[in-house]
């Protein structure tokens, strides 16, 4: 939706703005924003009238005192729930004390059960699992050959006693595989079932005798993420009719905000423990319940944006860089080009802003950022001559209709992209001057090595999702750090230049930005508490939250 | 250190790059850009998905039957299109005609929506309509997947129409509301099938979508369709990223005894796929062609990209008739932006809603069609392979109240 709800409680709260505390009416206000952004990612109504109910009774209780503004203070609140709901009882897969553990899949139609049960293979391959993919989806036409394409790129062996296409029994294929799993010694199994309604009661029937045929340790139930109001009835069909132990979340990569999550766990008590987030059989995950929070509150999701780019993100390129950056003269336009393609990488710009805490007020001016755009910067600079690109001061009149001719823009455009340039180099040199140093930055290189060394040490697979959140946490914190110490210090806070430069770079669209350098305080507090890492240092974080809400309300 | 350069990096880019491209130039953007203005050529954007586009190996086994014919314009060496191996002798079925098929169907479509009807009699017909009654009645409406909006607005037009009358008599408040909902899915929309063949060639039908909504299965049910309607059609497999998304059309291809191109590896081209679908759809003069492509989130450029070009491609032939969005009944809010995207990219001309048997309403319908002017035009309402039928307003709303 056009509005989100940052947008829609800045708007509640523009005129309440230096008032600390929570009147009845505030949280009235609030609550309401709150349900209809709740029901608009989707959020099952039954859940959300709990949930709210929950919500306003913390809210009204004493815990309302510190001095966060009144939005903020709910969001904490809503944001805290959503993770102790979404969170609830994490746990890992349980695994049979006999090998074969068996694991079966069930879902709707069409929720992506064939993929995950591919993904999930190659996942618990990486854990040095020998899995085996049992096809047990025999309605689908040619449900079996896709399980065994796609058990081939993930190398993990496909058994296929019925060839599909609605021959053969499925409760006798699940049998047959958990036999030919013990006969070839496979430790886990997974059963691929056909999707069914769940007012279908002779499927659900059979889902059932599946359940009872093999005894399985874990039945997980498949839900897409873009699933609406429904998912209340279909989670509970599935539960009483089949039952099951968790839940997996699916095409976790689109934009849907990804309510229906919510609404099982609340309703089922049963934890999300895994999600799929692409098309590729590696991109799926354990799942985090906090970032999930954020996303159904469409908060932002830095958390998200930071991993993403730490996958893409050459590390060794990404420290030539700090160095060239730390020389503050030294970030020429071929850096900037390198740039662009590493960012490029990442994915539409759009979705990347939109990631950002903050930049949801700004969702009009970000949607019209093209990645196009973009390309065309780069082209201009291609257009250039080495000599250019190292020294654009040299680049005088000709040179520009050169350039322009070369890369197929205007004149005008050229200048552009030169003055912007030059603008954005003085601002990286005022960030990296006004940053503490330098010194910092080794710092956190040499810890960024024991945080590699560890990774190595402990399995990469099975820390993999908890190492890098660890480091990107490692990183917020050393953001919240900066904060603080801008807040503290006062005068030139960190954030004060760099937000200055980027609203001076483009007035029209990304004064959000301002906050982006702001990740210790502002919006982006407000995830913060409910992300957990930063519970271990009390004494660090409060004081960077209070530094910078107070500072803006002022 | 390395995040910090990383958003470092981002600021710059965007401060930089991107408000380079925010300066009010007229920017033309390429998706609206009419179809066949500019060939597909060298700087079409690539796929994002990995294994595609090695057509530089691939020789064609099965050259055009005629030298004349026009090659997909767009690659050097197009991949393999190969017919279909030769139907198995087998019985080609002969579907039954679409004609009353959703009255047939109208059971499933109420037991999906007792609940919701039921509810909202019980609240009409308890005689008091208070706010806390009109209330209820916008939250059962909302967990039909409506929206927020349109649910309000729907209840306040009720609220004042029932004013305006002066009754809180049942039966009259039930006709408004019947009244009211049908106004909202807005019976005046055409939405009929625009598949009459053009002089010598077939009429061309592009069926798009997010991943598991149902595509394939879509595209089988509604080749079944026309055939029983009396139509001949060809099915073209543009879905070559997902395994075995061919060979499951082609099951539903030889059961009508309908012809299926494809490509016969993994990863080809899409566009060229669809090409020569249309190619073998003239040269046998059937009907309709029917193409099938492969699911894509609406958030991934790339493929929206690649969703692009495959219309274009298509268009060398001439226009593509209808181009369905295929939208399934469980998903939420999520569907508009869905629907906003593929309207962008590719200008759908219709929807079809699937998996109307279960217990979800596709509420969502309601404010796509209002916000796009995009009508829905058939429904799936069952696994069966004739479950397949063109959508009534009237019908649909009937079924939800339960007469």
């Amino acid at each position: 939706m056009f509005e989100t709800l940052s947008d829609r409680l800045n708007q509640v709260f523009s005129s309440l703005r230096g008032r600390g505390r929570l009147s009845p009416a505030d949280i009235d206000a609030t609550c309401r924003e709150i349900r209809i952004a709740l029901l608009e990612a989707d959020v099952a109504l039954p859940v959300v009238r709990e949930f709210m109910a929950k919500v306003r009774e913390r809210a009204g209780g004493a815990e309302v005192s510190e001095a966060l503004n009144p939005a903020q203070q709910v969001i904490k609140i809503v944001n805290e729930e959503l993770v102790a709901i979404l969170g609830g009882e994490a746990r890992r897969l349980r695994f049979a004390k006999v090998p074969p553990t068996v694991i079966m899949l069930a879902g709707l139609q069409g929720s992506g059960k064939t993929t995950l049960a591919a993904k999930l293979a190659l996942w618990l391959k990486s854990q040095h699992n020998t899995p085996l993919l049992v096809a047990a989806d025999l309605q689908r036409p040619n449900a079996v050959q896709q399980l065994q394409v796609l058990g081939e790129r993930a190398g993990v062996p496909v058994f296929t006693p019925f060839p599909g296409n609605g021959v053969g029994d499925p409760i006798q294929a699940a049998n047959l595989g958990i036999a030919e799993a013990e006969h070839k010694l496979h430790n886990v199994v997974i059963i691929d079932t056909a999707g069914r309604l769940g007012i279908d009661e002779e499927m659900m029937r059979q889902a059932a005798d599946i359940r009872d045929a093999v005894d399985p340790d874990e039945i997980l139930f498949v839900v897409d993420a873009m699933m609406g109001q429904d998912a209340v009835q279909t989670a509970q069909a599935f539960l009483t009719g089949v039952g099951y132990d968790g839940v997996v979340l699916t095409k976790l990569d689109g934009d849907a905000r990804g309510g229906a999550a919510l609404s099982i766990a609340q309703l089922t008590g049963k934890p999300v423990m895994f999600a799929s987030t692409g098309e590729k059989l590696a991109d799926f995950d354990v799942f985090h319940p906090d970032r999930m929070a954020s996303r159904i509150l469409d908060l932002g999701d830095v958390l998200t944006l930071i991993e993403q780019a730490e996958r893409t993100f050459d590390q060794e390129q990404a420290a030539t860089m700090a160095d060239k950056l730390a020389s503050g003269e030294g970030f020429t336009l071929e850096d900037f080009v390198e740039q662009l393609a590493m960012v490029r990488k990442l994915g539409p710009i759009g979705n990347l802003l939109g990631m950002l805490p903050g930049a949801a007020q700004n969702r009009e001016a970000l949607s019209k950022i093209d990645d196009k755009d973009l390309d065309r910067a780069a082209a201009i600079v291609n257009s250039m001559t080495v000599e250019e690109r190292r020294n654009p001061k040299i680049i005088n009149g000709s040179r520009r209709a050169r350039i322009a001719r070369g890369s197929g823009v205007t004149v005008g455009e050229v200048n552009q992209l030169i003055l912007r340039f030059l603008e954005s180099q003085k601002m990286m040199r005022q960030m990296m001057g006004s940053m503490p140093g330098m010194p910092g930055m080794r710092r956190q290189s040499k810890s960024r090595g024991k945080a590699k060394k560890k990774g190595k040490g402990g399995g990469r697979p099975a820390g993999a999702g908890r190492a890098s959140q660890q480091s990107a946490k490692e990183a917020l914190e050393q953001l919240a750090g900066l904060g603080q110490e801008a807040g503290a210090g006062g005068g030139m806070a960190r954030g004060g230049p760099l937000g200055a430069g980027a609203d001076g770079a483009s007035p029209a669209a990304l004064p959000g930005l301002t906050s982006l350098p702001g990740l210790g305080g502002g919006k982006g507090a407000i995830q913060f508490p409910g992300s957990g890492g930063f519970s271990a240092q009390p004494s660090k974080l409060p004081a960077a939250f209070r530094g910078r809400p107070g500072k803006q309300d002022r | 250190m390395v995040h910090d350069i990383i958003i470092a990096a981002i600021v710059v880019v965007v401060a930089g790059g991107g408000a380079a491209g925010l300066v009010p130039y007229v920017r033309s953007r390429r998706r609206s850009l009419p179809p066949g203005g500019q060939a597909p050529a060298g700087g079409e954007g690539q796929p994002g998905r990995s294994g595609t586009q090695s057509g530089a190996t691939a020789t064609a086994t099965l050259a055009p039957p005629e030298p004349g014919t026009v090659a997909p314009p767009d690659l050097t060496a197009p991949p393999d299109l190969t017919a279909p191996p030769e139907v198995p002798a087998r019985v080609v079925e002969k579907p039954p005609p679409s004609a009353g098929r959703l009255t047939r169907l109208r059971g499933r479509l109420a037991r999906s929506h007792s609940a919701i009807g039921s509810v909202l009699l019980n609240l009409i017909s308890a005689g008091k309509l208070d706010e806390q009654a009109w209330e209820e009645i916008e939250d059962t409406l909302i967990t039909a997947d409506m929206g927020v909006g349109p649910a309000r607005e729907l209840v306040e037009e009720l609220k004042t129409e029932v004013k305006v009358a002066g009754t809180t008599d049942p039966a009259a408040v039930r006709q408004m509301l019947r009244t009211d909902l049908i106004a909202m899915i807005n019976p005046a929309l055409d939405r009929t099938l625009h598949l009459a063949r053009h002089g010598d060639r077939p009429s061309v039908v592009l069926v798009v979508g997010v991943n598991g909504t149902g595509k394939t299965t879509t595209c089988g049910k509604l080749g079944r369709l026309l055939v029983g309607d009396g139509k001949t059609v060809v099915l073209g497999a543009a879905d070559t990223f997902r395994a075995a998304a061919a060979d499951q059309l082609q099951t539903w291809g030889d059961r009508v005894g309908a012809k299926v191109v494809r490509s016969d590896r993994e990863g080809a081209d899409p566009a060229s796929v669809a090409f020569e679908a249309v190619n073998v759809g003239i040269q046998q003069g059937v009907d309709s062609v029917i193409v099938d492509t492969a699911g894509r989130l609406h958030t991934k450029t790339g493929l929206m990209d690649e969703l692009g070009k495959i219309k274009r491609v298509i268009e060398k032939h001439g226009s593509v008739d209808e181009v369905l969005l295929v939208l399934d009944a469980t998903t939420g809010q999520n569907g508009l932006r869905q629907a906003r995207v593929f309207a962008e990219v590719v200008d759908i001309t219709g929807i079809i809603l699937t998996k109307l048997d279960g217990t979800a309403r596709g509420g969502i319908i309601i404010q796509v069609q209002r916000e796009l002017g995009v009508p829905v035009k058939l429904v799936g309402l069952g696994e069966g392979s004739d479950d397949l039928a063109f959508f009534d307003p009237q019908v649909f709303i009937d079924a939800i109240l339960g007469e």
